[in-house]
């Protein structure tokens, strides 16, 4: 299968009073048509701000300044504002974790698909309404061609949550950007709409990049993982793989952090200390200060090491005999 | 024998405020809301000394609600709080040092122009479990104790992480040496990471201090985790409690069973299609609850009868109550899949 | 983690990032310290009729009088020296204006504080009548108090706090009222700790910030709002002339060439209610979290 977007050693940067912060840091990865692919992390891991840097709406002090993204082949790092929002909604499309940020509460959910559609092509109003209500039936809105015609607070957070993803829809585009769009969700009305993204992703050919910092969600949604901290990816497989054999000390530490796994009333098997900020960072790997295995030479940064359609980055990373050979002769 | 602690059918309503300008606007023809909301509708439940209660259920359940009242804050409409067999309230306020909360949200529940140590400082004081000359050492003590610098004491809230401002707000909540912690999403708005290192330090105080818990949460594998016993709302009502493990193996009303089920999984196949089973529907307003069972509209096991009659919390099995008219068959179609997975 | 920084600390080092801010605050203090120490600055004693001679009156700037010495700004109608009477006049408006602010700081926030924080009947009859008060001119307010208390300082601060705590309790309500929702409040209570404790240790001083930011404005707006009273001849008596009055007395003069003695007090009197603001609108602007960097 062909990838619709590839990402080379994307970095973003955001000069503030205090420094320089490098929020995300040569981050790859390949995306096929259709597959739905978990990008996970903690606050402050860089995962969001990767989201919006791949639909170019980092805004000033931050600023993409290395790496490349292609959509369907098309370079967009260095495009001007004008193209990338051309392309921004019809090939590549941006789902929030608080969908009241991206509808206008003045106007009608109808005015705002139509303008939404208008904005890229050119249609009749009879074939562009009828456009708007498939989608909405699509993302599963009861009698859609009736709600169509209601305001944002008119309808629950779920079902506002739905009509973001059925305006994301509106194009097909060839990606949908999900940056926590269940957080703020029930788990009842959460467990609706991850299963009706995965039946959109399997019949539209829609690949969808889930930002979560929720491991059980991702793993039930994702087949591949991107595991980031503080703004690389320390980690990428197929999900089940690195659940349950993680490489990475991290990734250990974030599994075995959830209650789900323990025995009830025991002890957690916690990782030490907090997320390190952006502008003190440690020299070398930046988890070795809250890393059990670290050791001297964790204080270089770890080359990416991959092997079996896995890849990680760490001088001694879990699961393997021995200290990595790679990080051993730094 | 009474119970250590007891909250006896308890209610509570909000009202809406309704002004001289909605009056005005009822009188042009305008829709003012006056029906009230009744939030928490008949509620019991009983914690024995050293228990750990988990109180779980969507937004809009009652559940926090319930939480304020149980701690004192808010006045019920109806019904009693006793602890010890005294009640909390006395002519409508708290009377009691003995119970105290851990909020959600520690950026909210810290004052943001203390110092941390005051903050902490304050209440003991002022009940004079300690003096104000030995409060410093006090304050350090407990630092100490939730694992925080006591250097810290002279900071002010925005120099500390989420982690380390619900540790400041357990030491503030455990300083006034409670026998009963209500801890309401005590880590809902916390890290994965930060979430584990709180949950750890709540289990250790909790056995060194042999404190009483009421645990809410929406988070069910937390819940699961912490807590002995288990009560889960839906639309002001307890629909079903029990011991945790036998609630989370055999649920016995269906909610609780769609709930569980709802509940994404760590999965660990690469090849598993993980199958949701999500509850049909929206949960109703609490404004205009459904007639009879108020989950009969998204039930799957629905009967006639449900949308007629109301069904009563009863004792479906020894110390096991559920609202359901037909519960005894729901434990006998037996397990939820509800698990993690062991390693 | 940074190291100890208290909230004022931080605030001063966010304010010395804007330099008319800075500036204007140094105006603003040297006014104040000149006008504070006037009486050993200037060369007169405006006040002291004996000083004054008919003979200087009405001269123009760098006029030597019978003093001996240069009247820098000329003199007005009664023979005084303006750059000593602008001074004394800054002393008699700053005066005025601060203790009207602080005593109109004071019952406006207890007002406004009390009726947020106890609520139900107190709060609709308290933001009523202030809610009244807002609703028509203080100037007109003030007019009417002064007309009927008469003319003197302590009569002037009293006209001018009943005209303006209203600004006061409505931002302290407002404030109040939405401190009043957070968790911290609802921990204090939860303690328990007494009402008087949580108001006036956690409810008052989360307030703050707003107040302080109405203060300044409302300094400025005491000190000309004392200034039209005494330009419309309501203030204080002719024998101590505010700025206000200066102004006044200078009116009739302003077409027959001699402009000094309106002008200059009028300069003074907008550097000063000018600065104040800068100094306000920055402090404003660092309390508001929507332009935190």
């Amino acid at each position: 299968m062909t990838a619709v977007l590839e990402v080379r050693d994307l970095r973003t940067e955001f000069n503030t009073r205090a420094g320089v912060i490098r929020a995300v840091d040569d981050v790859s990865f390949t995306l096929k048509r259709g597959e739905i692919l978990g990008l996970v992390g903690e606050s402050g891991s860089g995962k969001s701000v990767t989201g919006f840097s791949l639909l170019g709406l980092v805004d000033p002090p931050g600023r993409i300044t290395g790496g490349s993204i292609r959509l369907n082949g098309t370079e967009l790092v260095g495009l001007p504002q004008s193209e990338l929002r051309a392309r921004r909604g019809k090939e590549i499309a941006m789902i929030f974790q608080d969908p009241i940020a991206t509808l206008n509460p003045l106007l009608t959910i109808r005015k705002q698909m139509m303008m939404a559609l208008e904005a890229h092509q050119h249609m009749t109003t009879k074939a562009a309404e009828t456009r708007c209500i498939e989608v909405l039936q699509r993302v599963g809105i009861p009698d859609p061609a009736a709600r169509i015609k209601a305001y944002p607070h008119e309808f629950s957070g779920g079902m506002r949550q739905r009509v973001a993803i059925a305006i994301a829809l509106l194009h097909d585009p060839a990606v949908i950007v999900a940056d926590e769009p269940t957080t703020a969700l029930d788990v009842s009305i959460q467990a609706q709409i991850l299963h009706e993204m995965r039946s959109l992703a399997a019949e539209t050919g829609t690949a969808m990049i889930w930002i979560s910092h929720d491991l059980a969600t991702v793993s039930s949604l994702a087949k591949r993982l991107l595991v980031m901290y503080a703004g690389k990816v320390v980690e990428e497989g197929a999900t089940g793989t690195v659940l349950r054999d993680p490489r990475h000390p991290y990734t250990r530490g974030l599994i075995t952090s959830l209650p789900a796994i323990a025995k009830p009333g025991e002890d957690l098997l916690q990782i030490p200390g907090t997320t390190p900020s952006f502008l003190s960072l440690p020299p070398g790997c930046p988890f070795a200060p809250r890393c059990e295995s670290a050791e001297a030479s964790c204080d270089k940064m770890p080359e990416t090491a991959q092997s079996d359609e896995r890849m990680w980055r760490c001088h001694y990373p879990l699961g393997l005999s021995g200290p990595d050979p790679r990080g051993a002769q730094q | 024998m009474t119970a250590f602690f007891r909250i006896d059918r308890v209610s509570r309503a909000f009202a809406p405020e309704i002004t001289l300008g909605d009056r005005i606007a009822a009188k042009l023809g305008a829709r003012v809301e006056t029906r009230s909301l009744q939030a928490v509708n008949a509620v019991t439940l009983e914690l024995a000394k050293g228990e750990t209660l988990g109180l779980v259920g969507e937004s809009g359940c009652g559940k926090s609600t319930l939480g304020r009242v149980a701690a004192g804050i808010l006045p019920p409409s109806s019904g009693t709080v006793a602890l010890d067999g005294k009640p909390v309230l006395l002519n409508g306020r708290k009377a009691t040092t003995r119970i105290q909360t851990v909020f959600q949200d520690p950026f909210a529940s810290l004052d943001p122009r203390m110092k941390v140590g005051e903050t902490v400082a304050e209440g003991p004081v002022a009940h004079g479990l300690v003096s104000q000359a030995k409060a410093g050492e006090y304050v350090s003590e407990w630092f100490a104790r939730v694992g925080l610098d006591p250097a810290f004491a002279g900071r002010y809230p925005h120099q500390f992480s989420g982690g380390q401002r619900q540790r400041i707000a357990i030491a503030r909540a455990l300083a006034m040496k409670p026998d009963l912690l209500i801890c309401d999403e005590p880590v809902a708005s916390l890290d994965v990471s930060i979430q584990a290192q709180i949950l750890n330090l709540f289990l250790h105080l909790r056995r060194e201090l042999n404190l009483t818990c009421l645990f809410i949460s929406h988070d069910l594998s937390v819940v699961r985790h912490v807590s002995d016993r288990m009560a889960v709302m839906y639309l002001g009502r307890v629909v079903e409690q029990g011991e945790t493990a036998q609630l989370f193996e055999t649920p016995a009303h269906p909610y609780t069973r769609a709930l569980l089920a709802s509940v994404p999984k760590l999965t660990l196949d690469d090849e598993a299609i993980v199958h949701f089973e999500p509850i049909e529907g929206e949960i109703p307003s609490p404004l205009s609850p459904p007639p009879g069972c108020h989950f009969s509209p998204r039930c799957a096991f629905v009967q006639e009868r449900c949308r007629r009659e109301a069904p009563e919390l009863r004792e479906v099995q020894e110390r096991r109550f559920a609202a359901c008219h037909f519960s005894e068959s729901l434990i006998e179609q037996g397990s939820s899949d509800f698990k993690g997975f062991d390693r | 983690m940074s190291e100890q920084q208290s909230p004022f600390r931080r605030f001063w080092s966010e304010f010395q990032e804007n330099r008319f801010a800075v500036l204007a605050l140094i105006v603003v203090v040297v006014m104040a310290l000149l006008a504070f120490f006037a009486p050993h600055v200037v060369p007169q004693n405006p006040y002291d009729l004996e000083n004054l001679s008919l003979l200087d009156a009405r001269r123009p700037p760098g006029f030597v009088g019978s003093g001996g010495y240069s009247h820098l700004l000329g003199t007005d109608p009664q023979g005084r020296d303006l750059l000593s009477a602008i001074l004394y006049g800054l002393r008699i408006s700053i005066l005025i204006g601060l203790a009207a602010g602080v005593v109109a700081l004071a019952l406006g926030t207890t007002v406004g504080i009390a009726a947020a924080y106890v609520g139900g009947r107190l709060e609709s009859v308290l933001m009523r009548i202030v809610d009244l008060q807002l609703s028509f001119p203080a100037i007109l307010l003030a007019l009417v108090l002064v007309a009927l208390l008469g003319q003197g300082k302590g009569q002037l601060i009293t006209a001018l706090v009943a005209a303006q705590y209203a600004y006061f309790a409505r931002t302290a309500y407002g404030a109040a009222k939405g401190e009043r929702r957070k968790d911290y409040i609802e921990a204090a209570l939860a303690t328990p700790l007494s009402g008087r404790q949580v108001a006036f240790r956690h409810l008052l001083p989360n307030c703050l910030p707003p107040l302080i930011v109405v203060a300044t404005v409302q300094i400025a707006n005491a000190i000309s709002l004392e200034a039209t009273l005494s330009f419309l001849g309501l203030g204080l008596p002719v024998t101590e002339p505010s700025l206000g009055m200066l102004i006044s007395n200078g009116f009739p003069y302003m077409m027959s060439g001699r402009y000094w003695i309106s002008v200059y007090p009028g300069i003074a009197l907008i550097i000063l209610i000018v600065a104040i603001n800068m100094v306000g609108d920055q402090i404003r602007d660092q309390f508001n979290p929507r332009l935190r960097k």
